[in-house]
């Protein structure tokens, strides 16, 4: 089977799998507007909770993904391992994205302001930005090697010190709300909210997934191009 | 050849060759006045003290002229390839990354040496009493700036924009000992003792020891041809 047929198939298979979460996704909205109580203090905008919250999941395990498959890279050095990883964090720049929009939409009427230095707001800013650069140094080096190593040098580097910003925000000051479902005692959320929050979890992971083999198979045709290409010249 | 003794002639011709011309080192000199006088003005001086801004505009210079100096390191090797001569003679990896390291060391060390007095003159800062731990701050957020600015303007000096791409990498890696440096420096002009700050002291102390560790891994791939 050549580089391009596999590529094809992968890409047939993440349509299915981006198709079935997306479908997931609009029934989690189904569900989280029509029977799942409204919260009192915050009342429908507490909604957005359930894109929020699981975007922000989907796109830090990406993240986390890459600084992953970059020590893999460094390890095995196979060309394929390099554009999962690439694959993976243009998948969590994108759920960046949606965090970061979805976040002050949601902080206008709650907090007063479309933006704060929260800790948390400004830790996925500095996230999402390094990412950015991870992508745009990718852009601008041309030979696969190189590219690949240098990848994993900054995907790594992130791995490591990531969390050190993430404490530094977290020193400064925060006015996030603190967390209701990941903390020490039992998640005091109403179960309704629970469920449905945990099933956008799920839905954005399997929509993860689904992106990072569209993005997967794609890397795959670009290298069969380039291939291609060296093989005409 | 030990890696100390390669390390040390490395450092030592990249200071030798910017002591002849000091092109580098002046304009970052003059670069770092500019921004402490810009910065200066970025504030309306009826409401708010240039005591206020103060550590932030330390620290913005520190972080934009050590920048300079960082691309320096690399783009000098990339004339005439000098990098391929490096890796030809008999010196172990590791003191390429020592080297180069311990030469941006001095040269940003120097850069912030002269700027440190302009800065007290310019924002009229209590500095003096405070002296000893203020150094020790900015030598510790300095080793962080450039044991990572060693190993990405290693990465970007083969990029076409390496001018550009230093800075997009480097500033996110940088968060940490920016924020700290800025935080210790308002507390310690506040007059606030060191062990109230601890916890920003630790962070960067953390952050030098993960830096270095991981700059110096991660070099030996970036070299690997």
């Amino acid at each position: 089977m050549t580089l391009r047929d596999r590529a094809t198939r992968i890409a047939r298979a993440g349509t299915v799998v981006t198709a079935v979460a997306l479908l997931g996704v609009a029934g989690v909205y189904v569900r989280a507007l029509a029977f799942t109580p409204v919260e009192v203090a915050q009342g429908e905008a507490q909604k957005i909770f359930y894109i929020h919250v699981p975007a922000a999941w989907a796109g830090l395990m990406a993240f986390f993904i890459t600084g992953l498959l970059s020590i893999l890279y460094l390890w095995l050095k196979d060309q394929r391992i390099d554009i999962a990883a690439a694959a993976s964090a243009e998948v969590g720049v994108a759920f960046s994205v949606v965090i970061l929009t979805t976040g002050p939409i949601w902080g206008k009427p709650i907090w007063g302001a479309w933006w704060t230095w929260d800790a948390r707001l400004t830790f996925t800013l500095f996230t999402f930005l390094l990412f950015v650069g991870y992508l745009v140094l990718r852009g601008v080096l041309t030979d696969p090697g190189i590219r690949g190593r240098f990848s994993a040098v900054i995907g790594i580097m992130a791995l490591v010190l990531v969390p050190f910003v993430h404490l530094t925000v977290y020193l400064f000051r925060t006015q996030h709300p603190a967390p209701i479902v990941l903390k020490p005692s039992r998640p005091s959320l109403p179960s309704e909210m629970l469920i449905t929050l945990l099933t956008s979890v799920g839905v954005f992971t399997v929509l993860y997934v689904g992106f990072l083999m569209l993005r997967y198979a794609l890397g795959l045709l670009r290298e069969a191009r380039e291939q291609e290409l060296a093989n005409d010249s | 050849m030990s890696t100390l003794r390669a390390a040390w002639h490395i450092a030592v011709k990249d200071i030798a060759i910017e002591w002849r011309t000091k092109t580098a080192f002046a304009s970052g000199l003059v670069f770092a006045v500019l921004v402490l006088a810009v910065l200066f003005f970025s504030r309306d001086p009826t409401e708010v003290s240039s005591l206020a801004i103060a550590p932030g505009a330390l620290w913005v210079t520190f972080t934009f002229a050590a920048m300079l100096g960082l691309n320096r390191a690399f783009l000098l090797e990339r004339e005439m390839r000098a990098m391929d001569g490096i890796l030809l003679t008999p010196a172990p990896r590791a003191a390429i990354f020592w080297g180069k390291f311990g030469a941006n060391l001095a040269f940003v060390g120097a850069i912030e040496a002269i700027s440190l007095p302009l800065f007290v003159l310019f924002y009229n800062v209590p500095i003096w009493p405070r002296l000893t731990e203020l150094l020790l701050v900015i030598a510790m957020a300095t080793v962080a700036f450039v044991a990572v600015g060693t190993l990405l303007s290693a990465m970007v000096v083969r990029t076409r924009y390496a001018e550009l791409m230093l800075p997009l990498l480097l500033l996110p890696f940088l968060v940490p000992p920016l924020v700290g440096g800025v935080q210790l420096t308002a507390s310690l002009l506040d007059g606030r003792h060191l062990s109230d700050i601890s916890g920003w002291l630790k962070l960067i102390g953390a952050f030098d020891v993960a830096s270095v560790t991981l700059a110096a891994v991660l070099f030996q791939v970036v070299l690997d041809e």
